[in-house]
């Protein structure tokens, strides 16, 4: 989270609503809100709650298996068991919004967002059609999400 | 839901020669995909299969319980890591190594073994079958022991491998695509600095500045590319042409194909000298070691060669990794006489 605000300062992240809010904190505000988010209790994400059982069985194979024909490697790879993070850089994916997921591979896919210096999600994301990004979003936004 | 054809290639137009039929669009439409990510087509006369999925085995018209059986197969190929301390030492998957559970052509695709063997190898110098093939894997490139042979977990194994062959008939005479991990041609010198350089830049977010790997509530995520938790001296790829095969075909996990030659050769060259646990071949002493497996073997990798950096002698050493035994005794000859 840290490091989303401080690439919304440095514009490697772009998004119109969070830059202005991020430009305005200091370092230790960034500590303080981090630290205050980490101790809140982890929920379920919204927006996968009505989809279709075949939308989901395709979102779990995506995220858990990936497909290979297409050379979509499983979420799992890189953001560890259950999708709940690995180390310090692949951060937990299962619980968020369906829509924060969608958007953010959207933004990949066009190449809006660029704070990933080797560009491992954008080579993912470009090869996902809107269906496929539907599928893994709502299928994530239905897991538990990381305890801290 | 044949996927096997051979090809022939015509005035720059791909034709099927045989068991041309709509079920060979899969197959066109995987070779578009490998294309576009720059792996080559296949050339004339090569044999083409892409295997079944699992979902594909949903499907299938097979008894039951072999699906179970093979559904067993692949769990154990994805996820190795459940016979840890029992047949596993280190922190590989088979899968690790055999990307898309040993589905992906250049990515060494398992099901060859199962259609090719058994078969004379050179590596042990006798006739293996398929079991004794994923035995050697498990004692190099897992750094154990094999499952006995016809236990459970190795049949499981062996149905795995079948089953990713189904329609391929035994014995091809053809040269088969996609087959290992193809390398590019040496590059006239290789650079441990460049290596080390581009190592930290694309390749250490996922395995470590050291090589170490990632492990998380007890699985790996990332797997060592050196180290105790790593293959042992004597898996294939510490074989430079099948570090660099792996690594340009396959890494960095999602962009295959996005280093160049060089760089691929450079970073296998420094990853292949740094230190792993010791060959199960080892005799107790580096130089008789060397003397009875480099012609088969060592002559394509470092083991007992001086690293040019700091004079260390690789695999100098009686390091097991996490294994409290050096040799299975699966490995011993055969002569049938
Ligand atoms: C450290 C990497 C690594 C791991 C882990 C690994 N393998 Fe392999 N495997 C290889 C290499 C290298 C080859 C040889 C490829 C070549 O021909 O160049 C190979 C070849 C094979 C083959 C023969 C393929 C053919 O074309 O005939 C089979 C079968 C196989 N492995 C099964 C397994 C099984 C089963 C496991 C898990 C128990 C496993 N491998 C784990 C690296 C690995
Ligand atoms: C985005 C993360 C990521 C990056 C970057 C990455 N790898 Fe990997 N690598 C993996 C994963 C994950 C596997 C195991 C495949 C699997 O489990 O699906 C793997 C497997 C391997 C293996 C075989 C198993 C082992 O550990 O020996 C080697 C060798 C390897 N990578 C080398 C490299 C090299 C060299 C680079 C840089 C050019 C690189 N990797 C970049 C994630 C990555």
């Amino acid at each position: 989270m840290a490091k989303q605000l401080h690439d919304f300062q440095s514009g490697q992240r772009s998004n119109a609503t969070m830059m202005p809010f991020a430009q305005m904190l200091s370092e230790q505000q960034i500590v303080d809100v981090v630290a205050y988010y980490a101790s809140l209790p982890a929920t379920p994400g919204l927006g996968g709650e009505d989809a279709a059982e075949a939308t989901l069985k395709r979102g779990e194979q995506l995220a858990e298996r990936g497909d290979w024909s297409g050379y979509i490697v499983a979420c799992k790879s890189c953001h560890g068991p259950r999708n709940q993070g690995a180390g310090e850089v692949f951060p937990g994916i299962a619980g968020q919004h369906a829509g924060y997921i969608k958007a953010q591979l959207q933004a990949w896919k066009a190449g809006a967002r660029s704070n990933d210096t080797q560009d491992l999600m954008g080579s993912i994301a470009r090869r996902m059609g809107d269906d496929d990004i539907h599928a893994v979003a709502v299928w994530l936004a239905n897991q538990t999400p990381a305890t801290h | 839901m044949l996927r096997q054809s051979t090809y022939a290639v015509l005035c720059g137009i791909l034709l099927l020669s045989v068991n041309a039929a709509g079920a060979d669009e899969t197959t066109q439409e995987s070779i578009d995909t490998l294309a576009a990510l720059g792996y080559p087509t296949p050339t004339e006369n090569e044999l083409v299969h892409i295997p079944p999925t699992m979902e594909d085995l949903a499907e299938a018209k097979l008894h039951p319980q072999l699906k179970r059986v093979i559904r067993r197969g692949y769990d154990l190929f994805t996820n190795t890591q459940q016979l840890r301390g029992e047949n596993v030492f280190n922190n590989m998957n088979c899968s690790s190594c055999h990307l898309g559970a040993g589905r992906m052509p250049f990515s060494a695709p398992i099901w060859p073994a199962a259609v090719t063997l058994p078969d004379f190898r050179g590596k042990n110098a006798h006739v293996n079958n398929l079991e004794e093939r994923i035995a050697g894997c498990f004692t190099y490139s897992m750094n154990g022991i094999p499952p006995d042979y016809g236990s459970d977990n190795m049949l499981a194994l062996a149905a795995y491998h079948h089953w990713l062959a189904k329609g391929v008939a035994l014995y091809p005479q053809q040269a088969i695509y996609g087959r290992g991990f193809p390398a590019p041609d040496r590059p006239e010198e290789l650079s441990y600095a460049r290596g080390e350089a581009a190592f930290q830049v694309k390749c250490s977010v996922c395995h470590g500045a050291n090589g170490q790997g990632l492990r998380v509530d007890d699985q790996t995520v990332f797997p060592a590319t050196w180290g105790d938790s790593s293959y042992n001296w004597g898996a294939g790829m510490v074989r430079l042409f099948t570090a660099t095969g792996f690594i340009k075909n396959n890494m960095p996990l999602g962009q295959p194909n996005s280093l160049d030659d060089q760089e691929a050769w450079d970073i296998a060259y420094y990853m292949s000298s740094q230190e792993r646990p010791q060959d199960p071949r080892y005799t107790g002493d580096i130089k008789e070691t060397l003397e009875q497996t480099r012609e088969p073997f060592h002559k394509h990798s470092l083991y007992g060669q001086v690293r040019e950096t700091d004079g260390h002698l690789l695999g100098a050493h009686r390091n097991l990794g996490g294994k409290p035994f050096l040799k299975p005794d699966t490995v011993r000859a055969r002569t049938f006489e």
